[in-house]
């Protein structure tokens, strides 16, 4: 086995609904243990690209390998989040066992005894792992968004993953929640070597955590280090507008123009 | 029916109290149809719940009253006109979509058709009041051993059908969209689910009758979700709850000249209310 496998690879995909092309000629690879952002506009196709990963819709044109396969509708490989909002406000389901489905909820029949006490071991874990063992006996319905992100992880981490997808994880987050999230993200995805891909609306939160960043506008998709993709010449360019990139002291980057660009275009 | 003219009079020795019951047979098939009933509407309830179906259960006990009322019309076992009824009821509803099983409008409008499509076929009938009465009620009294073995295995069959499918059904109840990116056919499992639904609406529709179906298959259900945040636990509890009403509730008309669906209606309303009250204390 090669000392750091391919877990995703596309080669020229390209993706439209009915007529209309939401983006085409795509090549990347994301490698194992790689942390990957996902970023671009509203509706640019960032969660269609999961729902290829996932193998939850066809890619039009083009090749996508997952875990050298194409994908395939449940794969116990990947772990996913989608976006979202809150859990269903009547339950009173703990988040412990929330938790443990991630492990047992696509299995027949029922566990019982020292099986249960397995999978509640387990999930028991995967909360400690996403620093949330405190919450394990909580309803969901009481918890804030910050921290049902947290029982999200721990139940996409739950089966052990070598691939997670975690879609908008940040949004409706504070600055300060946002930084905890990513940081544990990054931590756990390290220690564990999980290939990761996250959605997200701003670069700066990521910045000091991925290793690169794949970047969706106006169809086209890039591929690359934050340094190299986030310039001003390389979003004029994808943007078809002229988008100025700023640099901070700290290494904060600011986008202009976007807003702008994306009126113009429609 | 009045059941005081039967009763010896109540003792505190409960055993003896059974004891003089259950010489009746229609006593034996009561209490024994009414704890298959109770105990699959706890565990069905809880799902119905869960996945907040619980007006979709309505209606299908609803359509199912169109489809006694009608085998009664033609001269069969109504507990079959139900079973069909509802069965079609729900298959058509999780076949129009995910979301199919939510639209209260839609599903009212259906609702009242088939109630009053019921109207017509007892009025057709010419038969007695009653009739139409203990479809709407409930007639535990007047269960016969026939149904009570009908009762038995659709009652069976429910609880092998949901101890199999059960971790999908929590996962596709508690979040639908990671449980489908997992694989999960939610059309199949929203089949399979309304069908069991039918038929557990269709055997409580003998006990509490199709107005009170709110009483078996709700509201144990939501109070255990009040009480418990373990799934497993959440299931008992309904089912102990749906049970404790039931067998209350013919213990007490059997001493009393009430309706049995009144009591077990009422001993669940008190024990939801009581939690709702402790809760609520508890949080302020």
């Amino acid at each position: 086995m090669p000392i750091n496998p391919s877990i995703i690879r596309a080669d020229n995909l390209s993706l439209s609904y009915s007529s209309k092309v939401i983006w085409k000629d795509a090549n990347f690879e994301v490698k194992s243990g790689e942390f990957i952002g996902l970023l671009g506009p509203n509706g640019a196709g960032k969660s269609s690209l999961f729902n290829l990963i996932l193998g939850l819709s066809k890619p039009s044109t083009g090749e996508l390998e997952v875990f050298s396969n194409q994908p395939k509708r449940g794969d116990s490989r990947i772990g996913y989040v989608p976006q979202r909002r809150t859990i269903d406000d009547d339950s009173r389901i703990e988040a412990l066992e929330y938790v443990r489905l991630g492990i047992s909820g696509t299995k027949l029949g029922f566990s019982l005894f020292k099986r249960a006490k397995h999978e509640r071991r387990m999930a028991y874990q995967a909360l400690i792992d996403v620093d949330a063992q405190n919450l394990a006996h909580r309803a969901l319905s009481e918890l804030s968004g910050g921290e049902l992100q947290r029982i999200f992880l721990a139940q996409a981490l739950v089966s052990k993953p070598n691939l997670l997808l975690l879609d908008e994880p940040l949004a409706n987050l504070d600055m300060r929640r946002e930084m905890q999230l990513i940081q544990l993200v990054g931590n756990i995805v390290r220690k564990q070597n999980i290939a990761t891909i996250l959605i997200a609306h701003d670069i700066n939160p990521l910045l000091p955590v991925v290793d690169k960043i794949i970047y969706i506008v106006n169809g086209k998709i890039a591929m690359g280090k934050p340094v190299d993709i986030i310039t001003s010449k390389k979003l004029s360019e994808m943007y078809k507008a002229p988008i100025e990139v700023i640099r901070g002291s700290r290494g904060q980057l600011a986008v202009l123009g976007v807003e702008e660009a994306m009126h113009h275009e429609s | 029916m009045n059941l005081s003219i039967f009763a010896t009079s109540f003792s505190l020795n409960l055993w003896t109290d059974f004891q003089n019951m259950w010489q009746y047979a229609f006593m034996r098939n009561a209490f024994e149809a009414g704890t298959i009933v109770a105990v699959v509407a706890g565990i069905v309830g809880y799902f119905v719940v869960l996945r907040r179906l619980s007006f979709a259960a309505h209606a299908l006990s609803h359509v199912g009253f169109a489809g006694a009322a009608g085998a009664v019309l033609i001269g069969i076992n109504p507990l079959i006109g139900l079973l069909l009824f509802t069965s079609g009821g729900g298959l058509t509803m999780a076949s129009l979509g995910k979301k199919a099983a939510s639209r209260d409008v839609q599903i009212g409008t259906v609702l009242a058709f088939m109630l009053g499509l019921g109207v017509l076929f007892i009025n057709l009938y010419k038969g007695y009041a009653t009739e139409a009465y203990s479809l709407l009620f409930g007639e535990i009294l007047g269960i016969s051993a026939s149904n009570v073995l009908i009762t038995l295995i659709a009652g069976i069959l429910i609880a092998v059908a949901i101890a199999i499918m059960y971790r999908k059904l929590l996962f596709t109840s508690i979040d639908e969209e990671v449980a489908e990116a997992k694989g999960i056919s939610m059309l199949g499992l929203n089949i399979f689910f309304l069908l069991v639904v039918a038929v557990a609406t269709s055997i409580a529709v003998q006990i509490v009758g199709v107005l009170l179906i709110f009483a078996l298959l709700v509201t144990p259900a939501a109070i255990a979700q009040r009480l418990t945040r373990r799934p497993s636990q959440g299931m008992l509890l309904s089912v102990i709850v749906a049970l404790i009403a039931t067998w209350f509730g013919l213990f007490i008309s059997y001493y009393l000249p009430y309706p049995v669906s009144f009591f077990i209606a009422t001993l669940v309303f008190m024990v939801y209310l009581i939690v709702r009250i402790a809760q609520a204390r508890i949080f302020i």
